[in-house]
Formats: C-alpha cells, sequence, structure tokens
C-alpha cells in the first residue's frame, strides 16, 4: 500500500516557496492520516534505486525524524510511537533499509544506515532485533565493497546510538573483528578502511572486555597506530580520533603504547596536515584532562584517592613533549586574533601546553623560560607573539612562588609592549597574558601578589589607554582589567582602585560606545569589566558607583524607545539590552549589600522598576532572564517596600514561569519567587493562588526541563516559609507531589553521574520544601494537618539512607528535616522518629563527617529529636 | 579554519561568561538566603543580629517609657518572634538584647546536690556581655543593649577573611566578661555557633561544646590585625570538693569576682534563673557589698528598685516582687516618673522575714539612678547583700553542704525542673 510519494518530496525542495509550503503541508498531512503507510513509502523510497537521489535522501531524513529528536519526551513519546506499530510494518521497513545497503548510490546507503541506527536504538534495548548484527556481519567477506563500506557505517552508527550494555559481549566480538579487521593495512578499499576506522571510534565504548585481554588490545592499538600511517588523510584523521578517545577511555591501559604513540604523535605533529595534527595534539590535551582529575582526586581533602592510578606520563615526556609544542605557538595565522571562531595549530598548541603546565606545575618554568627569552625580542611578530603566548599559557599551574619572580621581571616589559609593540597580534597577547597574571597571581588568595599599590596605577594607566585600541586588543584589555578587579572584591576599604574609579567607569562608558564596540565581542567585555569594578566597591567608592546608576537608565531607556529596527539592528539591541540589564542587576546587589548606600540607592527603585517592566516587552530570551535577574535583586534589596511593584510585575512573573521553551527562564523566574517570598514575607500572600496553580502545572507537564523541577520544590519551601499555617490550602494538591517525587528519587538507580546529580538535586529540592512548610507551620495551630505526612517523609528519608547515593548537599537538608519534623511536630512524631533508621544511624554517621557543616547539623538534628522523643 | 572540538576550550578564551556568573551568582545568593530563612525560622538565634551601623555611644540616653517597658518584660525569648526579632533596628535592639542574658540569682541558700548537679567556676571581674560574630564582624554588647566594642575576631565569621565554613552570615553568640586588665574577653557561655542555637541544650552540653569548639578556631590567640581581642575559656569545674577549693582559692590569669555555679542539666535560660548562681565573699572578691553611686559602702544597704504607677517599688524579678512602696506626695516631690529606677536605704532594724517573704519596712529615698542602669536589683540579690551585712553564707557552709551530700543516699530527689 506504498504511496506515490517521490513528487511531493521533491516540491518539498524546491526553490518556490509556494511549492514547497504546499508539499510540506501534503506530507504532514499523510503522516496523520496513515502513519504506516507513510513510513513504509518513505523506506520504499529510499530503497528504490530508480528514484531520484533528492527524493531518496529526503524520505531517509523525514523517516530518520520519525524516529528520533532531542527534546527528551518527544523521543520517548516517538519510540513509543514505533514500538507500536504493527509487525509486518515495522519487518518491511526493515528489510527495505537493509536492501539499500546494495545501492550503488553512496549517499542512499549511508542515509540507511543512519535510520538503521535509529530503529536500533529503540528495539535492540526491549530485545527487539536480536538478529540485527548477525545479519549485518552474517556475510561480511562475501559482499561487495560498498555493502561492506555500509555495513560497517552502520555498525558504527549503531553503536553511538545504543547502550553498550544492550549488546552481548559475543556480539561485540563479532562487531569489533569486523570493525577492526576492515581497518587492517590489507584492506584495500580506504572507503572500507575509513568507514571502519569511523566505526571503531564509535564502538570503543563497547570493547571494556576485550582491552582487559592484552592480546586483543595489542591487536586493536596496532591497528589503529598503523592506521595513522595510512597515505588517506581522512584514514589518518579518524585513526587519530580513535587515540583521542582511547586516551580518555582506556588511559589506563596505555602505559606500553607510549613511547610508540609519542613518536607517531610529534611526527603528525611536525609534519602532517592540519586536520591531523590538530588530533595528535588533541591526544596530548586528553591526556592532560585525565591527569589533571586523577592528581585533583589524589589532592581532594575527603577522599585523598582515585580509582585510576596516575602514570604521569606528561611528566615523563615533558622534555621532549614541551619543544614540540613551543614549535607549534610559531605557526600562527594572519588575522587569527579577529575570528572568534578560530583554531589551529598555535591555538591547539597554546591550550595544550596550558594544560601540560597545570599537569607538572613547576617543572614547566625551566623547559619555556629559554624559548620566550630567545623569542620575545624578536624581529618578527611571531616570534614576539609566540614567546608571550607561552608565558600566558604556563601562569596557571606553577607556584606563585616560582612564577612571581619572573612575572615581577617581565611586568614592566609587558606594559611597554601592550602600549607600543607595533603589531596587533602581540599586542592582543600580551593583554591577554596581562589578564592571566592577574587572574592567577594577584588577590586575596594568593599570598603575595605581584600587584602593589605602586605598579596598580601604572598598570591602569596602560589598560585604559589600550581600550582605545584596535577591537580585539581592547577587548583583551577589558578582561585583564576584570581579573584585576576581581582581585579586589575582598579588599575591604583599602583597594587601590578607589582612586581611579571615575576614570575606569567614564572609559569603560567611552568604550561602550565606540562604534566598532560590535566587534570582537568588545562591547559585553566592557560591560563585565563594568560589572567586576562595581562588585570590587566599597563604603568609599559607593557614591560613584551610584552616579553610574543614572546613566545606564538612560541607556536603557533609549534602548526602550528605539523603534522601528531592522533584524540585525533589532539583534544588537537586544544584546544591549541584556548587558545593561545585567549590569543593573550587580549595581543593585552591591549597593543593597552597602548598608551606607542602600538608602541612597532605594530612591531609583521606581524608576528602575518602571524600565525593567518595559524591557518584559522585548521578545528575547537573554533579556527577560537578565531582568528577571535585576528584578530578583531589587526585591532582595527593597524587603516589603516591594509589594507596590507587584500588581504590575505579576503578569511578567506569570509569563516567566509558563515559559517552558526558554526553559532557563523558568527557571530564573522560579528562583525569583524565592526572593519575592524572603522579601515580602506574608505580602507575597494574595499572590500565591496563582503561583502555586502555576508550579503545580509546572511539575506534572512532561514538556517542561527537568531541571527546573528541583527549584520548583525548594520554591514550595520558601513559600510556605514566607505564609505559614496559610499555606495549608495547599498541602492537599503540593504534598502528594511531593510524596510521588520523593518515592521515585529515592528508588532512582543511577546509571551514570549526571542522572545520579539530578536525582540528588532533586531530592534537595522535596527536602527543602519539607522543610519550609514544616518551619512555617511550627507553632501555629494547624501543625496537626501535618501530621499524617510524618510517615512518609521519614520512610522517605529512611529510603535514600538505605540506598547510600545521597551527597553532601542532600544529606545536610535530611539532617535538618529530621531536626524539623520534630521541632514542628513534637511528641506526636516521636515514636515514628524513634522507629526510623535513618534518624539513629545517618545521624551518629554525620556526627563524626569530615565536613563541619554535616556534622553540626546532625548535632542539631539530635538534639531536637531527643527533645521530642523525651517530650 | 575549522572551529576547535565541542568540549576544548581555545586557552585564549574565557573560561566563563560573566553572564554564567551573574546567573550563578544569583542562584548562590538564593540558595544561602533560603539556608539563612531556614536556619531563622529553625530558631537558630537568628534574632539576635541587627548588626546595622548603630553609634556605640553610651550610657545611652532613652525615653524614660521604654525604660519601664524593657525592665518590665522580662520574660524569656519566647514571647518574641524571632524572626520578627531579626528586624529590629536601634533601641528596640538594645532592648531586646537585655532580654537574652542569662542572669544568675544570688545563692542565698545552697542547692541540694551540689556536688552532683552543679558546676562552679571563678568569676572573672569585669563587663558582663553578649558576643556575637557574623558577616565578618564581632560585636560585642552589655547587658543593656549598648556597644562595646566592635572589632575583627577569629570566631567563626568574626572578621573579613577567606572563611570556607560556612556562609558568612550565620553566626555565632558568647556569652562573656570582659576583663579590662588584660583585654581579655572571658567566655562562660556558648549560646549560638555557627548558626546553631545551644539555648536549649543542658549547660553540660553547653561547655564542652564550647571547650571543643573555641579551640578550633585560633579565637584564644593573642590579638593581631584580624583578632583584635583574645577569647580565653574559663575553667569550669565539676563542683565537688576538689573542683570549689580549686575554684576558691586556686590562681587564675584574671581578677576573681566570686564564684559561678551553673546546673549542668539547665538549658540556657534567658533571665533571671536559679539554675545559675554566683556567690562570693571577701577572699574571692574584691566587692562583696555594693557601692553606691559614689562608689563607697553605705552604712545602710541600699537597693535599687523600680517604681510601678501604684507607687510600689519592685525587684527585676519575673513576677516582680514589691519590697514596699512611697507615697504620692513624695513621688511628686521628687519628680519620680513610673519606670524609674530609685535607690532606696533600708534601715536595718525594720528588715524582716515574714513567712519567708522580706519585708523592707519603711525605705529611705536616695535618689534616682543614672540611666545607663536598665534593672532594679533581683529579690536574690537584696537577700545576699541583706545576708552579707548579717549572716553570711561561708565558704565552710559550701563544704558542709557537698560534705554531706557526699554521705548521704544518693536516691534523693533532685530539686531540679529537668527538661531533657
Amino acid at each position: 500500500m506504498a504511496l506515490e510519494v517521490t513528487q511531493i518530496l521533491l516540491n518539498a525542495q524546491s526553490i518556490d516557496a509556494a511549492t514547497r509550503n504546499h508539499a510540506e503541508e501534503s506530507l504532514k498531512q499523510i503522516q496523520e492520516q496513515n502513519l504506516p503507510a507513510f513510513l513504509l513509502s518513505l523506506s520504499a523510497e529510499l530503497a528504490n534505486n530508480n528514484k531520484p537521489i533528492e527524493s531518496r535522501k529526503l524520505a531517509g531524513l523525514i523517516l530518520k525524524n520519525a524516529l528520533d529528536a532531542k527534546e527528551l519526551h518527544r523521543k520517548n513519546d516517538l519510540a513509543q510511537r514505533w514500538l507500536s506499530l504493527d509487525l509486518a510494518t515495522k519487518t518491511q521497513i526493515k528489510t527495505s533499509l537493509l536492501q539499500t545497503f546494495s545501492s550503488p548510490v553512496s549517499d542512499a546507503r549511508s542515509t540507511a544506515a543512519q535510520v538503521i541506527a535509529k530503529v536500533a536504538g529503540i528495539e535492540l534495548p526491549h530485545n527487539q532485533w536480536p538478529e540485527l548484527i548477525g545479519s549485518l556481519l552474517s556475510n561480511i567477506h562475501q559482499v561487495e565493497t560498498h555493502v561492506k563500506q555500509a555495513t560497517l557505517e552502520t555498525l558504527g552508527y549503531v553503536c553511538e546510538e545504543v547502550d553498550p550494555q544492550v549488546v552481548d559481549q559475543e556480539q561485540v566480538n563479532r562487531i569489533l573483528t569486523a570493525v577492526v579487521q576492515g581497518m587492517n593495512a590489507t584492506e584495500t578499499s580506504s572507503d572500507v578502511r575509513l568507514a571502519a576506522t569511523r566505526a571503531l571510534y564509535n564502538a570503543l565504548g563497547f570493547a571494556q572486555a576485550n582491552f582487559t585481554n592484552d592480546m586483543e588490545r595489542d591487536y586493536i592499538m596496532r591497528v589503529v597506530c598503523e592506521a595513522t600511517q595510512s597515505s588517506d588523510v581522512k584514514i589518518r584523521q579518524a585513526a587519530f580520533e580513535c587515540l583521542v578517545a582511547i586516551s580518555s577511555t582506556y588511559y589506563e591501559k596505555l602505559a606500553p603504547y607510549m613511547q610508540d604513540i609519542f613518536n607517531i604523535t610529534s611526527k603528525a605533529v611536525r609534519e602532517d596536515e592540519e586536520p591531523v595534527a590538530l588530533q595528535a595534539i588533541e591526544f596530548w590535551s586528553s591526556i592532560c584532562d585525565e591527569e589533571i582529575d586523577i592528581l585533583d582526586d589524589y589532592r581532594s581533602e575527603y577522599t585523598g584517592d582515585s580509582d585510576v592510578p596516575c602514570f604521569y606520563f606528561i611528566k615523563q615526556a615533558l622534555p621532549a613533549l614541551v619543544p614540540m609544542l613551543l614549535e607549534t605557538l610559531l605557526k600562527q595565522e594572519e588575522d587569527q586574533d579577529q575570528d572568534e571562531g578560530a583554531w589551529n595549530i598555535a591555538m591547539a598548541g597554546g591550550t595544550c601546553l596550558g594544560l601540560v603546565a597545570r599537569t607538572v606545575g613547576d617543572e614547566i618554568v625551566p623547559l619555556v623560560m629559554p624559548f620566550i627569552e630567545e623569542n620575545i625580542s624578536k624581529p618578527d611578530w611571531r616570534g614576539r607573539e609566540a614567546a608571550t603566548y607561552a608565558f600566558g599559557s604556563i601562569l596557571d599551574g606553577p607556584s606563585p612562588g616560582k612564577l612571581a619572580p619572573i612575572v615581577n621581571v617581565a611586568l614592566n616589559f609587558m606594559l611597554a609592549a601592550l602600549s607600543r609593540d607595533p603589531n596587533n597580534h602581540v599586542k592582543d597577547t600580551t593583554a591577554w597574558t596581562l589578564g592571566r597574571i592577574f587572574e592567577f597571581l594577584h588577590g586575596a588568595a594568593v599570598e603575595t601578589s605581584v600587584i602593589t599599590q605602586e605598579n596598580c596605577q601604572q598598570i591602569l594607566t596602560v589598560l585604559l589607554q589600550s581600550m582605545k585600541d584596535v577591537p580585539n586588543v581592547a577587548e583583551k584589555a577589558c578582561g585583564a582589567l576584570y581579573f584585576l578587579a576581581q582581585g579586589y572584591e575582598d579588599e575591604g576599604s583599602v583597594s587601590p582602585l578607589t582612586p581611579f574609579f571615575q576614570d575606569i567607569f567614564q572609559m569603560l562608558l567611552f568604550v561602550t560606545h565606540r562604534e566598532d564596540a560590535t566587534e570582537s565581542n568588545l562591547r559585553t567585555s566592557a560591560y563585565e569589566a563594568l560589572n567586576e569594578v562595581v562588585r570590587c566597591s566599597n563604603d568609599e567608592t559607593a557614591p560613584i558607583v551610584m552616579q553610574l546608576i543614572p546613566v545606564i537608565m538612560l541607556e536603557l531607556h533609549q534602548t526602550v524607545e528605539a523603534q522601528k529596527l531592522t533584524s540585525d539592528e533589532r539583534d544588537k539591541q537586544n544584546d544591549l539590552q541584556g548587558l545593561l540589564c545585567g549590569c543593573l542587576q550587580v549595581i543593585i546587589q552591591k549597593m543593597g549589600s552597602i548598608e551606607g548606600s542602600k538608602y541612597a540607592f532605594m530612591q531609583y527603585a521606581d524608576q528602575i522598576m518602571d524600565l525593567l517592566l518595559k524591557v518584559f516587552a522585548s521578545r528575547n530570551a537573554t533579556v527577560h532572564e537578565e531582568a528577571m535577574l535585576a528584578i530578583g535583586a531589587l526585591a532582595y534589596t527593597a524587603g516589603p517596600n516591594f509589594a507596590k511593584y507587584m500588581p504590575q510585575f505579576y503578569q511578567y512573573l506569570e509569563m516567566g514561569l509558563q515559559n517552558f521553551e526558554e526553559y532557563q527562564i523558568c527557571a530564573i523566574t522560579v528562583g525569583v519567587v524565592g526572593d519575592l517570598c524572603r522579601a515580602l514575607e506574608d505580602k507575597i500572600l494574595p499572590y500565591c493562588d496563582g503561583i502555586m496553580t502555576q508550579l503545580l502545572k509546572n511539575l506534572s507537564s512532561n514538556q517542561l526541563h527537568r531541571s527546573v523541577k528541583p527549584p520548583i520544590f525548594s520554591c514550595f519551601g520558601d513559600i510556605a516559609l514566607a505564609i505559614g499555617e496559610n499555606f495549608e490550602k495547599y498541602l492537599l494538591y503540593a504534598m502528594p507531589m511531593l510524596q510521588s517525587a520523593a518515592e521515585l528519587s529515592a528508588h532512582a538507580v543511577s546509571q551514570d553521574d549526571e542522572m545520579l546529580e539530578y536525582t540528588n538535586q532533586l531530592r534537595n529540592g522535596i527536602l527543602e520544601a519539607y522543610s519550609g512548610i514544616l518551619q512555617g507551620f511550627k507553632s501555629s495551630p494547624k501543625t496537626q494537618a501535618l501530621v499524617p505526612y510524618a510517615a512518609h517523609v521519614l520512610q522517605f528519608i529512611d529510603t535514600m539512607y538505605g540506598g547510600r547515593e545521597m551527597d553532601d548537599a542532600v544529606m545536610k537538608s535530611a539532617l535538618g528535616v529530621l531536626g524539623d519534623l520534630a521541632d514542628t511536630l513534637g511528641s506526636h512524631v516521636g515514636p515514628l522518629i524513634s522507629q526510623s533508621s535513618s534518624s539513629k544511624d545517618l545521624i551518629e554517621e554525620c556526627m563524626v563527617y569530615d565536613d563541619p557543616l554535616i556534622r553540626e547539623s546532625a548535632e542539631w538534628a539530635k538534639l531536637a529529636i531527643n527533645r521530642a522523643v523525651s517530650g | 579554519m575549522a572551529p576547535p572540538p565541542d568540549h576544548r576550550r581555545p586557552i585564549k578564551r574565557a573560561a566563563i561568561s560573566d553572564q554564567q556568573r551573574r546567573r550563578e551568582v544569583a542562584l548562590r545568593l538564593q540558595a544561602d538566603r533560603r539556608s539563612d530563612a531556614q536556619n531563622r525560622a529553625r530558631q537558630l538565634a537568628s534574632s539576635v543580629l541587627s548588626l546595622g551601623p548603630e553609634p556605640a555611644t553610651e550610657p545611652e540616653v532613652e525615653p524614660e517609657q521604654e525604660m519601664s517597658e524593657a525592665s518590665g518584660q522580662l520574660a524569656g525569648r519566647s514571647d518574641l518572634d524571632p524572626v520578627r526579632a531579626a528586624r529590629l533596628r536601634g533601641p528596640e535592639v538594645r532592648k531586646w538584647f537585655a532580654r537574652q542574658l542569662l542572669l544568675p540569682e544570688w545563692m542565698v541558700d545552697v542547692p541540694p546536690s551540689l556536688d552532683r548537679d552543679w558546676y562552679v567556676f571563678p568569676r572573672p571581674s569585669g563587663k558582663r556581655c553578649f558576643v556575637v560574630s557574623s558577616n565578618g564582624t564581632t560585636i560585642s554588647r552589655l547587658r543593656n543593649g549598648s556597644i562595646l566594642h566592635r572589632f575583627p575576631s577569629n570566631l567563626p565569621n568574626g572578621a573579613r577573611t577567606k572563611d570556607v565554613s560556612g556562609p558568612a552570615s550565620s553566626y555565632s553568640i558568647l556569652d562573656c566578661i570582659f576583663h579590662e586588665p588584660d583585654e581579655t574577653y572571658y567566655v562562660i557561655d556558648m549560646v549560638c555557633w555557627r548558626g546553631y542555637s545551644l539555648y536549649d541544650c543542658t549547660a553540660e552540653f553547653r561547655f564542652f561544646w564550647l571547650n571543643s569548639k573555641l579551640s578550633e578556631t585560633g579565637a584564644s590567640d593573642p590579638p593581631s590585625q584580624y583578632h583584635r581581642y583574645r577569647f580565653n575559656v574559663v575553667q569550669i569545674y565539676e563542683c565537688n570538693l576538689a573542683g570549689l577549693q580549686a575554684s576558691y582559692s586556686g590562681q587564675v590569669p584574671y581578677v576573681k569576682d566570686g564564684l559561678l555555679f551553673f546546673n549542668k542539666h539547665a538549658h540556657y535560660q534567658a533571665g533571671n534563673t536559679p539554675l545559675a548562681l554566683v556567690w562570693k565573699d571577701n577572699v574571692c572578691s574584691q566587692y562583696v557589698l555594693d557601692t553606691d553611686s559614689k562608689g563607697q559602702i553605705p552604712s545602710q544597704q541600699q537597693v535599687v528598685l523600680e517604681l510601678q504607677n501604684d507607687g510600689n517599688l519592685t525587684t527585676s524579678d519575673d513576677p516582680p516582687v514589691a519590697l514596699g512602696s512611697l507615697s504620692r506626695d513624695l513621688i511628686a516631690q521628687s519628680g519620680l516618673r513610673v519606670g524609674n529606677l530609685v535607690r532606696v536605704a533600708i534601715k536595718d532594724e525594720r528588715m524582716r522575714l515574714v513567712d519567708g517573704k522580706l519585708d523592707l519596712g519603711e525605705l529611705q529615698l536616695v535618689g534616682k539612678t543614672n540611666h545607663s542602669r536598665a534593672f532594679a536589683d533581683t529579690y536574690s540579690k537584696v537577700l545576699f547583700q541583706h545576708a552579707a551585712r548579717h549572716a553570711p553564707l561561708r565558704i565552710e557552709d559550701l563544704v558542709a553542704s557537698i560534705q554531706s551530700n557526699s554521705s548521704m543516699d544518693n536516691s534523693q530527689a533532685l530539686d531540679v525542673e529537668m527538661e531533657g
């Protein structure tokens, strides 16, 4: 019952918009009227060698999109839809797809390979289509080259799509055997060899068992290393990509191969084409990532150990590795600093050098210093830039004690170069290096800062002057000022920046008005630096920050009033509004926290609020988010006085809570509800019906991004704490939600770290909700209303305690809830608490915990419970 | 020029954007404030924290009426919602503070089971105060609520240094005596520690906590730029013979002013409590007998009482005890108003105990007291001062009580209300 879809598929790619729209509409209709027939037709189209390639490719693409989507809930819906199709239809579609492999048209084969992988991704976890891999591999040695290539490509996509656990070891062995044989130098077709190499990249995750077998591992490694020597650049690149993946997945198995890999990579870095050389550098960056993580674990206060031991590959390779990386720094491209997305050998080499410095620390310094000294004054700009870049790259890692003497000598040279070097690349890198110096060798955390009262003025003079330079240099100068200011954030009233506040603000505002401020991210950097300087203001400089408020408000006012903008102008306008709202947020936070300036600041509150409300007219997500954050800060600063803005603001609050698509806005708005609760306390009561309704809706929706759900639970707690026993009417709705979420999260089996982290966030949100509700009802005559829920709360904590996957934050919140239960419900729950395993064991366990906050939470909970139990 | 791989950030590109940072800061502030709000509701003594800038001028001159309110509401902290108390400002803060200190009664007779249920220690001579550390500052407040010092210290969040051990707004509250000669705060009790309330803990637990926690902070280090005053823990003894002896005649680094006795099972109770007692004689204190406003020991005992609107003169106990009265004429003549604290002299021969109650007989008005004084005398103080002049409770009496206790059957009922 296949439908004739060729013409429609071709029309859907027509350059004529009307034809196109009409065709798309038809496709949609067919899909809605008869999905099985639609899918069958598409698979038949793809498999039919008599059809034009354009319609075949689109048929495959639509088929693929009917099986998979980015959003998790949609993805699940589509999988469910496929599984519920009748068996005959599915079998026929799969047969068509496998048939396509024999097509002489490579695009059709490739498309079919991707669609098969999507079907496999849905069916294999449900133990369906068990014969797939067998049938793919059954005659791999007999088939024609192009079928072999398509088969290997498919295996790669299948491995990318499905979880290693759903494929048994025997099948894994067969896949790997086929793939590694395909990669072998004896394979004469380079298409097959390339497809096999790319397939191995995806199959590496399946090879855990094979990598523990010395012989099999040796074989795989030998084949991969041989492939890096192929005459085909694409195969060499794919082989190096495999090495990079192996370096992170099987770091602990690499020792026997490191000498060979070093030789291979250094040859590629020096001689091979850029895409290959970049991967060869990436191999070493990846090894650094691994060793940095392991060494971090070694240093970690709590564990002091790592699952994987450090083999110190970088340390051992250091004497040869560093010169190789330094050479790459001299291979800069002209104009690389103007292109924000640029990536080349010099940039990759410097990035890797920076990682090496973080891995080995002090040891890198003597290896890099000769290169710097040799090149820093070369007539060729490449030498000067490379020397500066090398210096800037190694500032994070070695101890300040090792670096400070060198930086002290270099500082004046750098300042002179930034002012006077004739080359923009050199100035760009010099300004960046200054920023790194301030980031890592200056500030409260550094014992002896390289910045003194004396040189600070000189530094500022040079930085401010450079802000008039070309946009990319000015942008780096703003960045350097950012870190210079950051170092004084905790300084109190003795900041050497104090006398220059006026000049700094003036220059930064000048930069934001430069005509070329949209180039090289300059305007954004200027506002970021401005924010940072505001953050480090104090009693003395607060009046100068205060003068900034009308200026920023005026700018924001102008953007709100601007009309008839082209779409390009509109984009720039949005960016600017976001930056201005962000700046206001920082000013509000700062002025609100300085007791002496709070009152003066509040005189602007009406005008600021007025402007922010107008900003919501913009349809841009970033702008909304920034405005919302600013309003949260204003609410906190204004306290109960914020109540007067609520009637106008409420509609935007509700809009924010309803914004599922841009879930960041929804999340920020949920946070602002918390700010409002703490600012308004019981004055938020009139708005609670609306807010609670929306929050409950959000929780029941499977369209809202899951990351917003934990904060919504926490927000329940905020509301309950603000309105106290008035929360009673929401208990009926909120408690079942909390209970079912608690049930789910308590029993959640976390397959990976990400899931575990999310589960713990959810648990924490739920516990915060319980705490807020319990505390809100404390000493209210309605306390009784909570007694029926106590058993479930305790059970939740008991189950989590039994599951042993609580992180510290959850543990602390759980202890808090135990205490709150006892504190609010007292003798009503005394016996229940006595029976709970967590109340005894968890508390005892936490009493001897390393983290003092957890220890003290436990001690507090114990006291509260003792009172409840004995009372 | 191809872009870098997804996970590889070019070293010259910033690690995070300021927008991301603003978002993170906002989330962190929200989380901190939520935990603050929850801790506050947990009655973690947040109430004490209205540390806004306030001139440290003293003695504070306040409207008379407020004085009367302050001394009239000596009930415990429970009558005030702590969430609301946190928002108090200025004079209200001081009044509130004035009600938070535990005030020992004077020992007029020896409590039973002294050796089993009590601690003893030599009381440092000096200014009794609450020390609060929070948000990078340490503030000490006297009994009348006025500020004694504002300074940086090694107490948790007591100075603007990097302290990673918790939110900067969590605070600690110590009950101290500031000893002028060595400029040291002697800590006699711990009320809150890092935001956790110890109000409802037994003295046994509080002293244990005090001894283990204070030493972790470096608060006992010698003064430095970020630690203006040293905090020392007073040595506390079990009230057995050895402990009493050590407290009474042992060498201490400070000037002694009598002995303090704490019931081990008692919670920190604001206001007057019989579960903490002070006792002194001429050996362990330079100031056994009260002095008058000129610093002289008057020939007749003088007491400070509060004038009520019915003309009665009352103590600062809760409820107040009327010890006499002034005639309306006298009140009018002297320009006294309700709530004034007045100093009166007792004619010794007139003072009697009737049915266990003190009757001072006719009182002789000496005058008004100065404004820095917040409270009238307590009933136990009047009794103690009277006894000190006539039939003092001697150290031998205390020793005898302990000796007889230790020989007695241990099953004797405790005369103490236990709250567990």
